[in-house]
């Protein structure tokens, strides 16, 4: 039985989502959409750090409930030098890459979410498999929205 | 035939009638001081531009001069009234001040020129930026107050001409989450009820909606059905006391951003807690009820009543009364619209009447309002970025359909992504992409959020901002073009206002000086850029409005805005009338919906849908499985906590808003004597325990900060909910020494309000930042220029009632009959 490690490895990657999310807002304080939304759709992946962490109880893991904290410090720096340098063509292009980066990070997790479920199903423990439709639910709309920003934005940042 | 101050008296006399009794009429007259209306040379049709009620209503004309207004009895919308901003804002056309040349920007000044140097600037550098970068380059900021025809040339030549994704209309900070929720919940913009909803309804709901001062004759309906028998009860969401709110059976006062939370609270009531559910209706006509049931299921009205701080007993209540009328009829303006969470809150509006199987009968129906007259249009002609017709941008076949109709090659339009909306084109511009930017008859350099940031994006130098007007407005002084418009009263067109009804609004007077129709600055811009179809004709093919409604009727044929049936003739004489208007239904369509028939379907829809928290759009496919047949969808939203909350700094919620008199940034109301007298300046509203608190009484001068900046404003003691402080937007600086920008002390709300928008309609935040005030000087004993006859009415005694004395008189005509009577 592995679930306990899929646990493990689901609660080191949501929280490294979380932080990503948030270190990608930090960068974009400028572009307001990307600052607001990517701050709402961190807290999901932090939600999901504490429900991994009270299930992985079950299955031996000792997860730490907290989700891991944003630097305050960092964040006013970088807040204050994305305002800055958010008016150069290059901070756009930043932008691209980081959404990219977002995509790739909750497309993993989406994955490691369906492994989850499907060992659920295998073990025949609903609890687990509700947590992981639900969980994963979340996350696809993650993915989804890193997608759609790309989409959005990618026209006017490459042709101009 | 009586005489009334209709600045003390904003609704009139009242005509009190019972439900499903005709509505009376009442006829409003206001003319120049001294003339009566045999003197009246001519009398022209048209209907009223200062909201979006659309009240039909006759010019006056003498000697050539615009010289009053009356209401037009036969007109299904008002029946013969007029409101404050109508009876008196005609005047405006006069002023002095209006723009009567174009104005090029030489050696840093604006100064007099040709139209022909004029829109050769225009041309020559839209041109340059076509060849160097292409249409990212160039942006089209468009308004809420032009006509259809004007819209619809705007977008053919935008989208079709110019190929640009970047077209947006002001319409984005006053209606576009009525749009959103329309395309969430019934896959298609398009408002389901009818104006004629308040004759037959017994309870009638307003959501985050001050109807008394943004349409004050739709609310002179409202009062004459409670002073009739058999009265509707009224339930009113808003944190003010408002006329409304002193009107209801239950006032509910949330802390702002909290509407989600509220109204899963009422659906809780509804759906989990009485199962007060038309199952029939759902079973039949939805899709999204299970996930619906079993997601309210955690949020128990308890709940709702600490997150919003709204007593348990008045949500149960509220809720009631909502859930066991058979007639219900909510609308639903800027309270949702403008705060946290738009979309999703305004959504759960439309969930109610699905749920309760009500719409599409009298008495039955959703208005999803807009602020500006011609907002509606803005939206069906594709100005405000979506593809004319209420065409979807996701799906091939409408943009070929599209295409066809422009005789166009497909690719030609723009459809790659969701079109650009206003907040996302100051973006652009901002990071230097967007290089060209023509607005229109709107006035961002007021109107946006975080007015700061907003100056400094319109007054680079590598922008170059064309400025298409009627005034100098504080926008058009940092332009480098600017264009003398005319406006209502000086050219022919048509309009469409909240229900549906579409107006003619006839040429009564020549605008000033050298002043065009935008329509003919429109076609003459596409002429000197050469646009052509792919057969190398004119794109652009009418060369006056009656050919440009022509054409649009074309654009519309067989989607939902269907105008075919409406000709200019048809709309003369007569009552405004409702689209969809075609052969089969000539006199139009009061309801949409009847039946619990859509424009859903997967291959007729306007939109796929967006993620109600992220805003990202729904795929074709994912709509295709969840809605195969074209249902209404039931959509559940999580309550999300605002992004800007109180702090120890700014321990306030700061929310904007409009007043009663004046219209936008005060562009036309401010020169009307009538109505800049009734609200002459900025104040701030706060409520009696935070007055208080702050140690501040009635007229004391403060100071209103956010995170972004601080202005200056007396104080009314009012209604507000404790904790909440108000600031009317209207004033800015084009009647002060600072022209464009603050001298010294700042009076714009905009300055303190937060650059933040709902992800899913693009509606920028005014309703939720923190805020703090502090005491400057005081009052002495002189009050706040606050009316009082409106929500910002005074709790003090003592402070003298707004009145407009004898220039403000206007004729009542109380003995004519009912529209529905004649004939």
């Amino acid at each position: 039985m592995r679930i306990g490690l899929a646990l493990a490895e689901l609660h080191r990657a949501e929280n490294d989502l979380a932080q990503e999310l948030l270190r990608v807002s930090e960068r974009h304080r400028v572009d307001h959409e990307t600052y607001h939304v990517a701050r709402d759709v961190a807290a999901w992946s932090q939600r999901h750090v504490r429900e991994v962490a009270e299930i992985g109880r079950r299955y031996g893991q000792d997860l730490d409930p907290e989700p891991e904290h944003e630097s305050s410090l960092g964040r006013g720096l970088r807040d204050r030098a994305s305002t800055l340098l958010g008016r150069e063509g290059p901070a756009e292009l930043l932008m691209l890459r980081d959404l990219r980066g977002v995509f790739t990070r909750a497309s993993g997790v989406s994955v490691d979410w369906e492994m989850l479920a499907q060992a659920a199903q295998g073990v025949k423990h609903a609890e687990l498999l509700a947590l992981a439709s639900r969980c994963h639910a979340d996350t696809l709309r993650q993915v989804r929205w890193a997608n759609a920003r790309i989409k959005e934005s990618s026209t006017q940042i490459l042709v101009s | 035939m009586g005489r009334i101050d209709r600045i003390a008296e904003p609704w009139g006399t009242r005509t009190p009638y019972g439900r499903g009794e005709p509505w009376p009429a009442r006829v409003d007259t206001m003319l120049d001081d001294g003339l009566v209306p045999d003197d009246v040379d001519r009398w022209v049709q048209s209907a009223t531009i200062l909201h979006s009620n659309g009240d039909g209503l006759d010019i006056a004309v003498k000697d050539d001069r615009i010289v009053g207004v009356r209401g037009r009895v036969q007109d299904r919308v008002n029946h013969g009234r007029l409101g404050p901003k109508d009876l008196y804002g005609w005047q405006a056309n006069h002023s002095p001040d209006r723009l009567t040349r174009p104005l090029v920007r030489k050696d840093g000044e604006l100064v007099e020129a040709s139209w022909d140097e004029a829109m050769g600037r225009v041309v020559g550098r839209a041109q340059e930026l076509l060849a160097e970068q292409g249409p990212s380059a160039l942006g089209f900021y468009t308004s809420g107050q032009l006509f259809l025809e004007e819209y619809y040339t705007l977008g053919v030549v935008a989208h079709g001409g110019i190929g640009t994704n970047h077209v947006d209309g002001n319409t984005r900070l006053c209606t576009a989450t009525a749009a959103a929720a329309l395309k969430e919940s019934f896959g298609c913009d398009g408002q389901p009820g009818s104006y004629t909803d308040v004759d037959h309804a017994e309870v009638i709901a307003l959501f985050g909606h001050n109807m008394a001062e943004t349409q004050s004759v739709l609310w002179a309906r409202i009062l004459d059905r409670l002073a009739g028998p058999n009265p509707p009860a009224v339930v009113c969401v808003d944190p003010r006391e408002t006329p409304v709110a002193r009107a209801a059976t239950v006032h509910l006062a949330p802390r702002p951003g909290t509407n989600v939370a509220l109204m899963n609270g009422l659906l809780h009531e509804i759906v989990v807690a009485h199962d007060w559910v038309d199952h029939d209706y759902v079973g039949r006509h939805t899709v999204g009820y299970e996930e619906l049931a079993e997601r309210l299921k955690d949020f128990p009205v308890e709940r709702a009543a600490e997150i919003c701080d709204v007593p348990a007993d008045d949500l149960r209540e509220a809720a009631r009364l909502i859930g066991t009328t058979d007639h219900l009829l909510s609308t639903v303006l800027q309270g949702f619209y403008q705060s946290h969470q738009a979309t999703a809150a305004a959504v759960q509006v439309n969930n109610v009447h699905l749920l309760r199987g009500m719409l599409g009968r009298p008495g039955c129906g959703v208005l999803q309002m807009n602020g500006q007259p011609t907002a509606e249009n803005t939206r069906e002609c594709g100005a405000d970025g979506d593809l004319a017709g209420f065409r979807n941008w996701s799906n091939d076949a409408h943009v070929a359909d599209l295409a066809r109709v422009w005789n166009l090659d497909p690719m030609q339009i723009p459809h790659y992504s969701p079109p650009t909306h206003a907040m996302q084109m100051f973006r652009y511009a901002e990071d230097g992409s967007l290089r060209l930017l023509w607005v229109q008859a709107t006035n961002p350099a007021v109107s946006l959020p975080e007015l700061g940031r907003i100056r400094s994006i319109l007054a680079q130098e590598r922008l170059f901002l064309v400025v298409q007007d009627v005034f100098l407005t504080e926008t058009a002084q940092l332009a480098d073009v600017v264009l003398p418009a005319a406006t209502w009263g000086e050219k022919t067109g048509t309009f469409t206002n909240v229900d549906r009804t579409v107006h003619l609004s006839e040429k009564a007077v020549d605008p000033p000086g050298e002043a065009r129709a935008d329509l003919d600055i429109f076609v003459d811009f596409a002429h000197r850029m050469g646009l052509q179809d792919k057969d190398g004709a004119p794109l652009v093919r009418w060369h006056d409005p009656e050919s440009a409604f022509e054409a649009w009727k074309e654009c519309s044929r067989g989607r939902p805005c269907d105008y075919t049936g409406l000709t200019y003739d048809r709309l003369r004489g007569g009552s405004g009338i409702q689209w969809p208007c075609t052969e089969e239904h000539p006199d139009g369509t009061e309801r949409l919906y009847a039946d619990g028939k859509f424009f859903a379907a997967p291959d007729y829809c306007e939109s796929y849908g967006r993620d109600l928290v992220t805003g990202a759009p729904l795929e074709p496919t994912e709509y295709a499985a969840m809605n195969p047949e074209g249902r209404g969808v039931l959509k559940f939203a999580e309550y999300l906590v605002p992004h800007e909350t109180p702090s120890e700094e700014f321990p306030l919620q700061l929310v904007t808003g409009r007043t009663l008199y004046h219209f936008h940034t005060r562009t036309k109301t401010g020169r009307v004597p009538q109505l800049q007298a009734a609200a002459p300046d900025v104040w701030v509203e706060v409520s009696a325990h935070d007055a208080a608190a702050l140690g501040l009484e009635e007229g004391d001068l403060t100071e209103v900060s956010t995170p972004r900046g601080a202005v200056r404003a007396k104080v009314r003691v009012g209604g507000i909910r404790p904790g909440v402080v108000f600031l009317p937007f209207h004033y800015g600086y084009w009647d002060t020494d600072g022209g464009h920008a603050p001298d010294g002390t700042a009076r714009a709300a905009n300055e303190l309000t937060l650059t933040d928008w709902d992800p899913c309609s693009k509606q920028p935040i005014f309703k939720t930042a923190a805020a703090a005030v502090r005491k400057v000087a005081p009052g002495g004993g002189v009050p706040a220029p606050a009316p009082t006859t409106t929500g910002s009415a005074p709790v003090t005694a003592g402070v003298p009632a707004t009145v407009g004395g004898r220039a403000a008189e206007v004729d009542e005509d109380l003995t004519t009959e009912p529209p529905g009577r004649r004939r």
